[in-house]
């Protein structure tokens, strides 16, 4: 089985921007996933069914929505072009916005049950050890979560590597720039003797997917092993 | 050295407590609801009495008279807690070293090859704390409190959740610490044989007052 050209393009594409939305918003992911576990303050429940809305959405409207929020005149564009310079001006740092956005829910709730799993009373002893908070996360409470954390990270990776609607709906399907894997499948599949190349591309989508779930599979049961608390 | 004085009303209950003492091992008893816990918070540092006042090893934590009350975590408490609660993800010999991290050079009084001697552990540096037993834990869990730099050392039961074998075999350790190394302990526990054995100093508690 051998890729073409434009194939390849398709899928080193995917990758890239599914590698790039999973590394960028791991903090933000590690932070909302803390404020879930641990944080006691008003409006928790209702960030926990924010952060999740992109799980029930129809992937069409969060794409919509990022439209409007980032377009040129959007308010979340202009505002974060004014406050820190950042501009999503490649398209391709675009798609990897929404297919963050689309997998950030995943990632969340894969590290936040980790960082529930962590035996408080750990952290407890090492602040009795002279360790001042930030100390006890970075070297009991995060290294106790990690397997969650990277399991987190494949899902969300995964979901990244297939996400189609909020994708073509904010950014649409541009060769080499936002024509990622799952729409290059659409696309083979609307024009004649399409077939061979849309089941190629499947076949690459099937085992990248299957190793994210088996990897993360085997990562979480790691967090739930024994030696918890000795 | 060990001194503690404080009286503290909390609803219907009055802790009104002193004692000091040059013992190295200070043995606190006394069943539920005596007040033990209160005292152990005041000494400590979570409850603020309404009078008295907490000095260990010539270094005053609470005065009530001068308004000094020095933060919790600023006490550098050393604690042994039942359970051990060795950091799983870590070595033996990472686990002992942790609190040095955060204590100043100054204050260590205690060299890691000497406490690693007196607590046996050389042979145990490399493993993970899930392959030790219940006592050679417990005695990684004071040798991680020793190197901390405690100025007192708490120990909260260390030995009830082990065996009669494995408390025969880890009390020994205890009785060197307490001989070699110059931290005050406070003990709490209910076995008596352990008291006796460890502790010239008893403070034992009833309804909020030494019994």
């Amino acid at each position: 089985m051998t890729l073409s050209a434009d194939e390849w393009t398709a899928v080193r594409l995917s990758l890239w921007v599914a590698a790039t939305a999973t590394l960028a918003s791991l903090p933000v992911g590690i932070a909302a996933a803390y404020a879930l576990a641990r944080g006691r303050f008003p409006g928790r429940a209702l960030l926990d069914g924010f952060l999740h809305l992109p799980l029930v959405l129809p992937p069409v409207v969060t794409g919509y929505l990022l439209l409007l929020a980032f377009g040129r005149r959007g308010p979340v564009g202009a505002a974060l072009e004014a406050c820190c310079g950042i501009v999503f001006s490649f398209r391709w740092t675009r798609a990897a916005l929404a297919a963050a956005v689309m997998a950030f829910p995943l990632m969340v709730r894969a590290i936040r049950l980790s960082l529930e799993a962590v035996d408080r009373r750990l952290e407890d002893a090492a602040g009795t050890l002279g360790a001042p908070p930030v100390a006890v996360f970075a070297t009991v409470t995060l290294p106790l979560a990690l397997p969650g954390v990277v399991a987190g990270m494949i899902l969300a990776f995964a979901k990244a590597l297939g996400e189609f609607g909020a994708t073509i709906t904010f950014v649409s399907a541009i060769p080499g720039e936002t024509l990622t894997l799952p729409a290059a499948i659409y696309a083979q599949t609307q024009v004649p003797g399409g077939d061979a190349g849309a089941l190629r591309l499947s076949a690459v989508a099937i085992a990248v997917a299957l190793l994210a779930v088996v990897l993360s599979e085997i990562l979480t049961r790691r967090v739930a092993g024994p030696g918890r608390l000795t | 050295m060990i001194e503690v004085s404080a009286r503290h009303r909390q609803g219907s209950f009055t802790l009104d407590v002193a004692f000091a003492t040059d013992a190295p091992v200070v043995a606190l008893f006394g069943p539920s609801g005596s007040g033990k816990t209160t005292l152990l918070h005041v000494v400590a540092g979570l409850i603020r009495p309404q009078s008295g006042r907490v000095r260990v090893g010539g270094r005053l934590l609470t005065d009530t008279e001068s308004g000094l009350h020095v933060k919790p975590h600023r006490r550098r408490i050393g604690y042994v807690f039942q359970d051990g609660r060795l950091f799983p993800h870590l070595s033996v010999r990472r686990n002992l070293a942790y609190g040095r991290l955060f204590a100043g050079p100054e204050e260590q009084f205690a060299r890691f090859d000497d406490v690693v001697a007196l607590l046996g552990l050389g042979a145990l540096l490399d493993r993970r704390p899930a392959t030790l037993s219940g006592g050679e834990k417990q005695r990684v869990a004071i040798g991680r409190a020793l190197l901390a730099a405690p100025r007192l050392l708490r120990m909260d039961e260390p030995l009830a959740s082990l065996d009669a074998a494995r408390r025969a075999e880890t009390l020994p350790y205890i009785e060197r610490l307490r001989d070699e190394i110059r931290v005050p302990i406070l003990y709490v526990s209910h076995a008596r044989d352990e008291v006796d054995r460890l502790a010239r100093e008893v403070v034992r508690l009833e309804d909020g007052r030494r019994a």
